[in-house]
């Protein structure tokens, strides 16, 4: 065995680096040679390394503004992206804004996803009454849309980014939930689960060897497509006052404020919600790339 | 089918009685005491008792949730803190302006919905395709309160053809003229359920097209016209039942639009009651919207087997 495939090495290295090659390499090649989700890939990157390396990129300060340069107009000399109603400087602003809009959009699907993929796991792969249970649980906060139940749970709590972090978390877990379910319930059901079984494997080995494993790429695009509804979302909050406060940047709040520039500086008031564009449809598109590169026959 | 339409209907009770629970517990988790607002800092003990005893306070949990269940049943949502008038007299008079404003957005996102979900699914892969597919996308992942503001730089601002803001209710204005105060607002809103009506209706026609009946159509003779007729009849219920749930989500997701563009409803409404943490108004208006919400739901599931035998009602 081992010799004729050394022998096969030598002739064809092509065919043999193809055959040792993984399923997420495949995954990782196709999504790289889709230009697409590599231009979405690229954006995105380009995008959090600027919120995170933002102090080192810019020489202004994202709290002072000065009054003698308010609302300057994109290409000023000094504010290549012009300056905001308080005379802001809108590039500093911009780069320290998707810190927090990032935070706010990134966290709670992290959070939905631990909660309520956990969650899901356990009704899916135990069924039974712990999945009506859960699942029924899952649908009363189904019978809220979901925008209306992030701002009715983070307006009771009132503004401040803990709070809409908490309000768009609950939101974001019973989507999660379903997914989860579903596929755990489909992998429940394979032949090899229940060989696993019959030969003696503990209900956690099996979660976390054969169900997680299967559950990932299905959860994975999907998570990434909610990133893109969470960025939103979260932006929203800030943009109608809850969320981050005054005079921290955010991309939704920076465009609230600026709302009353519409008429003297339009290009510099839509430049926040274009940002907010951008990375919902880079991850909405990511989603679609990882989705067909995941197709893998 | 009679059967499953009670089945339904008996399935909606617990979830609006749930969607109920979580209505009143926002109070519950709102900080601060809930008198604090009506009563003053330095109340005597004796007065603190008989104004909780008339608000129900000082009953338990479950007997207070009852009596405001109750209330809420007969339409009392209690009195508005900023206003003071009641609660249901302010979302009656803001919930038409967002029947009218989500109605208008769901006509404009079926009508481009469907046409560039068929002319992107009857032309799979052509360059077409791939534009039509690209403005869906772009329509889902746009933020309809930013596209809101870009269209008023469009079309107040640059070239002064609509109104910027408000529902033109105080002019003595024509239909006309009233129409156009919705047009900014519902192209906001419309954008999201029109990219997702686009998207269905393309994987829809595009999977009917690859059926054995469209070949024997064909065989059989029939125009390209008559084939499209029996297309879309195939696509027709699912795009009904995509546009119907958006319709709801519609109503409720206006918030962020009506704020952009001052529009009287009930999204204006709950953004004022947050400003001036309100939490009867931002109570009953989380409830009414939420059981719109519930209801839309129910019709379709209804309709939907109606419209599309094939679809099983288990």
């Amino acid at each position: 065995m081992t010799m004729i495939s050394e022998t096969q090495n030598k002739v064809q290295p092509e065919a043999q680096v193809h055959v040792s090659r993984g399923y997420w390499q495949t995954v990782w090649r196709n999504l790289r040679r889709d230009p697409v989700a590599a231009v979405c890939m690229i954006v995105l990157a380009l995008i959090f390394a600027g919120a995170i390396f933002a102090p080192l990129l810019t020489r202004y300060d994202p709290a002072v503004g000065s009054i003698v340069s308010r609302l300057k107009p994109v290409g000023t000399e000094g504010h290549i992206l012009g300056t905001d109603e308080q005379g802001r400087d809108m590039l500093t602003r911009l780069l320290y804004g998707g810190r927090m809009s990032l935070l706010m959009g990134t966290v709670p699907v992290l959070l939905a996803l631990v909660i309520g993929g956990s969650l899901g796991t356990i009704a899916g792969y135990f069924g039974g009454r712990l999945n009506t249970v859960i699942m029924r649980a899952a649908d009363v906060l189904f019978a809220f849309p979901s925008v209306l139940l992030a701002v009715a749970i983070a307006g009771a709590l009132g503004a401040g980014v803990g709070n809409a972090l908490v309000a768009l978390t609950i939101v974001l877990i019973p989507p999660l939930l379903r997914v989860t379910e579903s596929a755990a319930t489909q992998v429940r059901a394979l032949d090899y689960v229940e060989a696993a079984q019959a030969s003696g494997a503990g209900s956690l080995t099996i979660i976390r060897v054969h169900v997680l494993g299967n559950m990932l790429g299905p959860v994975l695009v999907y998570s990434t497509s909610l990133l893109s509804v969470a960025i939103i979302m979260a932006a929203g909050l800030s943009f109608i006052g809850l969320g981050a406060k005054p005079p921290t940047a955010e991309w939704g709040l920076m465009l609230n404020t600026l709302r009353t520039a519409i008429y003297s500086q339009p290009l510099v008031t839509i430049l926040p919600g274009l940002f907010i564009f951008l990375v919902s449809l880079s991850f909405n598109l990511l989603s679609d790339g990882l989705r067909s590169a995941m197709d893998v026959s | 089918m009679l059967q499953y339409i009670v089945k339904r209907l008996i399935y909606a009770v617990p979830v609006a009685l749930a969607v109920s629970v979580i209505c009143f517990s926002l109070v519950q988790i709102a900080p601060g005491d809930p008198l604090a607002v009506v009563l003053p800092a330095d109340a005597s003990q004796e007065i603190i008792d008989q104004t909780k005893a008339r608000y129900g306070l000082d009953k338990p949990l479950v007997t207070q949730y009852f009596l405001w269940l109750g209330n809420a049943l007969t339409g009392d949502f209690g009195i508005s803190i900023a206003t003071g008038r009641s609660v249901s007299a302010e979302i009656a008079s803001a919930i038409g302006y967002s029947l009218g404003l989500a109605i208008f957005a769901t006509l404009i996102a079926l009508v481009v919905g469907l046409t560039f979900g068929l002319v992107a699914g009857y032309n799979i892969g052509k360059p077409i395709d791939k534009i039509a597919s690209a403005v869906a996308i772009s329509g889902v992942s746009v933020p309809s309160y930013w596209l809101g503001v870009v269209l008023v730089v469009i079309f107040s601002v640059h070239l002064g053809w609509l109104p910027a803001m408000g529902a033109g209710i105080n002019e003595d204005a024509g239909l006309s003229e009233r129409l156009s105060f919705m047009v900014l607002p519902s192209i906001a809103l419309a954008a999201m359920p029109a990219g997702i009506v686009t998207r269905s209706v393309r994987a829809l026609v595009a999977d009917v097209l690859t059926k054995e009946f469209v070949n024997a159509l064909r065989a059989k003779g029939l125009s390209e016209f008559q084939i499209f007729i029996h297309v879309t009849r195939n696509a027709a219920p699912t795009a009904l039942t995509v546009i119907g749930v958006q319709l709801g989500y519609l109503m409720a997701g206006s918030i962020l639009v009506e704020t952009v563009f001052s529009w009287p409803g009930t999204g204006l409404l709950l953004n004022n009651a947050i400003l001036t943490r309100d939490i009867p108004v931002l109570q009953g208006t989380t409830l009414v919207l939420a059981l719109v919400f519930v209801l839309l739901n129910l019709v379709v599931d209804i309709t939907q087997p109606l419209l599309d035998p094939r679809i099983k009602r288990t």
